[in-house]
């Protein structure tokens, strides 16, 4: 059974300081997203789902949420007796446990990945929301009896630099495999753009890092995938499926957004493969008399009795009567006072915005505040 | 293990009179409230009070409770010691029998009670919403130094026949106790929880046994005590409960819950917990319109919903009214249907166009009159086909 045979490894914080107006409190993986996930909740569930049984997820600071979050891995079924979930903390001999790159981030944890004794890992960062099934890209992955996989999925680039800016873009050829690696192009038209998910073998990877990091090498993709290609049997895979990469505040709030569109989160949110969060038992949602809701997400807890359109509301948010939010995020128990009027606004966890106060941006450009901060009259 | 206090769930009755909705599940696991079951609340009562014991007895379709309950995870009753306990009747060297009352299905459990060799037992029903502190009622019963304690609500006179009735002292002593009597001589009716001290109880289980007939804690235990002068005191309790028994009763309830005052669901210090399901947010669409309502996770509304309860994972199409009613999870209900004073079964699926309940005309010909209407009831899993008329009052059981 190759599926059980499988290590699964997340890590937590990389691309942290790509959207450091949300983890300077937080890491990658515990920034909120869809109205009651977080980020981690996609590449978690996508393991769980795929039936793989261990689950390391790598951190580096910040995260106190994490922890909180993911806890014991009930949520995820992971919280079992023989591998399961474990959350790896800093551990270093050397830097403090602090990482620049996959491969030294990987070295902390080299013990955890060895006693594992599976024959693959699957690894995935936090950036890419999707569902996805790895089984899938194992079986291509022995099918081409490949060392390595990556994930990538075919990007139409429009504006030069963005989105790609931040992405490792890869040549695939007919045979599936990856002859080139180009690391953060410019580049415009459609290309194959690196999800950040990986199938390797165990012992490869263990090699990669036994040789690269005692050299002070910390990047995988230019380590391996760039730098010794000739070395290794690199395939691609293609995902066809839906998903958003969350590159900067920018892409955060547009891959909110584009929730609301039916077909994206009929696409995203599958039947045959749910989307698991941590359960927080919150009351069902309250509309009030006087409540005005369109084209809107909301999340069990809020109570509404203004004007919410085009926005995504998380758990326990509060609009209050004659408030108006457009095109907003409102995180976790954010409170909009009477009469308040938002466009384009993204609040954090706990903010409160007094009456009858006006926050407007535009729309390519959302306002972000920060967590618990206050907006009121003296 | 010694515990000071345990409980025991009563969960094994038909709940006949919720028809269509109890056909293929016990009361108890009756969907309510929009993402609860009616089990939600005396489990997290018990867990909010610090009584991390409970027995649940089972008897009629006990599948879905089974399913739901689990291993108690959600009310954080996954204990290693303690925690909570699904009891079916069971066979024995000397034969079986099904549960035959209240009393006697506490009879056939006394072995699980003695293994936490309690003080005190508190008996609770599975068709009650309500907010109550427990640990408040063994501490009066303590104070009192009871031999039980009846938790006791103020009800109007002229509902009174329908409860155990009884009337105190000055000292909140029980004096009389009579079960659903038809000229009631108070109003401070029986909430059907109540407190015994265990060895008390223990000896009138064993004598009521062999000489009683019903069986039961309203017919049999109570008078027996009450005859034999033992201490029964009536704990008050004031807030919101409701008995939720009849489709009448689970109707209004949910209307109840509407207003805020009525029952707390964001109070952080007293969660109502339940079984979540993974679903995503809610998503209310560009043509719909929502008000006085509750609406769950996992739902597409792209109707119009007034004052109504919509639970987990329905969907709402365009051109939907949706008013005055109950939408229990999973239900679909497609264009242009209308819904109003229903109750809509679990996964139950409203075709095109179709009518269910009170009619436009009936409404504007009552208009401002205040008038009360019967309740249409579709059973869980029933389809209604496109552009059928179900009236007021008709109830269309699951097939």
């Amino acid at each position: 059974m190759i599926y059980n045979d499988v290590l699964g490894i997340i890590f937590a914080n990389m691309h942290d300081e790509s959207i450091s107006e949300l983890t300077t409190v937080r890491t990658m993986g515990s920034i909120l997203f869809g109205g009651r996930y977080r980020l981690i909740d996609f590449p978690l569930s996508n393991m769980a789902n795929s039936g793989i049984p261990e689950v390391g997820v790598i951190t580096k600071s910040n995260y106190q949420s994490l922890l909180d979050h993911i806890g014991s891995g009930r949520e995820w079924d992971l919280s079992i007796k023989n591998g399961g979930l474990h959350l790896l903390p800093p551990f270093s001999h050397n830097n403090s446990g602090l990482y620049r790159g996959r491969i030294e981030a990987l070295e902390g944890v080299l013990p955890f990945v060895h006693n594992s004794n599976a024959k693959y890992v699957v690894m995935a960062d936090c950036d890419v929301v999707t569902t996805i099934d790895f089984r899938a890209v194992i079986r291509e992955h022995v099918r081409n009896n490949a060392d390595i996989t990556v994930v990538y999925a075919k990007h139409q680039f429009t504006d030069k630099g963005i989105g790609s800016r931040a992405s490792t873009i890869l040549e695939v050829g007919d045979d599936k495999k990856v002859k080139s690696a180009i690391i953060n192009p410019d580049i415009l038209g459609v290309a194959n753009r690196s999800l950040n998910m990986f199938v390797i073998e165990r012992k490869i990877l263990e090699k990669i890092v036994e040789r690269f990091a005692p050299e002070g090498y910390a990047s995988f993709d230019r380590q391996v995938l760039q730098q010794n290609k000739a070395n290794y049997k690199i395939y691609g895979y293609e995902h066809k499926g839906y998903y958003e990469k969350i590159e900067d505040i920018n892409s955060y709030y547009q891959a909110n957004m584009n929730l609301l569109d039916m077909e994206n989160k009929k696409n995203l949110f599958l039947d045959s493969s749910p989307i698991y969060t941590k359960v927080k038992d919150s009351g069902p949602a309250k509309y009030k008399e006087g409540a005005q809701v369109k084209n809107s997400l909301i999340a069990d807890g809020c109570i509404i009795e203004g004007i919410v359109e085009n926005s995504i509301l998380f758990r326990g948010v509060t609009v209050a009567k004659g408030a108006q939010v457009r095109n907003c995020i409102l995180m976790q128990n954010t409170q909009i006072g009477e009469n308040a009027e938002l466009h384009a606004v993204i609040t954090d966890k706990k903010v409160k915005v007094g009456k009858n106060k006006l926050l407007t941006a535009a729309k390519s450009n959302a306002l972000f505040i920060k967590k618990n901060q206050k907006i009121e009259d003296d | 293990m010694k515990k000071e206090c345990i409980a025991m769930l009563l969960a094994g009755g038909q709940g006949s009179r919720l028809y269509a909705l109890t056909q293929k599940m016990a009361k108890p696991a009756v969907p309510f409230g929009g993402k609860y079951r009616i089990i939600d609340f005396p489990l997290s009562n018990c867990t909010n009070s610090g009584i991390d014991t409970v027995g649940v007895l089972t008897q009629y379709q006990p599948l879905e409770l089974n399913d739901y309950i689990g291993n108690g995870q959600p009310w954080n009753l996954d204990r290693l010691r303690g925690g909570v306990h699904i009891l079916p009747p069971y066979q024995t060297a000397s034969g079986s029998s099904w549960y035959e009352g209240t009393a006697n299905a506490i009879y056939q459990n006394m072995r699980f009670i003695e293994r936490y060799d309690p003080e005190y037992i508190i008996i609770l029903g599975g068709d009650h919403i309500y907010k109550m502190d427990y640990s408040e009622m063994v501490e009066f019963h303590k104070k009192k130094g009871a031999d039980a304690t009846i938790a006791v609500l103020d009800v109007p006179l002229e509902e009174a026949s329908r409860f155990g009735i009884m009337t105190c002292d000055d000292n909140e002593r029980i004096i009389n106790f009579t079960e659903k009597p038809k000229q009631p001589k108070s109003t401070l009716a029986s909430m059907g929880i109540y407190v015994f001290t265990w060895e008390k109880l223990r000896k009138y289980l064993v004598e009521n046994e062999k000489t009683g007939e019903s069986k039961d804690f309203g017919k049999e235990i109570i008078p027996a005590m009450l005859s034999d002068g033992e201490k029964l005191f009536a704990f008050a309790f004031e807030g919101y409960w409701k008995d939720v028994g009849t489709l009448r009763s689970l109707w209004e309830a949910n209307m109840d819950i509407l207003d805020s005052d009525v029952i707390d669901f964001y109070d952080p210090e007293w969660k109502i917990y339940s079984r979540n399901l993974s679903l995503p947010p809610q998503y209310i669409g560009a043509e719909a319109s929502v008000n006085n309502s509750l609406v769950c996770d996992g739902c597409n509304v792209n109707g119009k919903v007034n004052d109504s309860v919509v639970y987990s994972g329905v969907t709402i199409e365009e051109k939907v009214v949706i008013d005055h009613s109950v939408i229990m999870p999973g239900a679909v209900i497609k264009t242009g249907a209308v819904i109003r004073y229903a109750i809509i079964g679990e996964d139950a699926v409203i075709e095109k166009d179709a009518k269910i309940g009170v009619s436009e005309e009936e409404l504007l010909r009552d208009k401002g009159k205040n008038a009360e209407y019967e309740i249409a009831v579709i059973g869980h899993g029933e389809t209604i086909s496109s552009g059928i008329v179900v009236t007021p009052g008709q109830m269309i059981p699951a097939m």
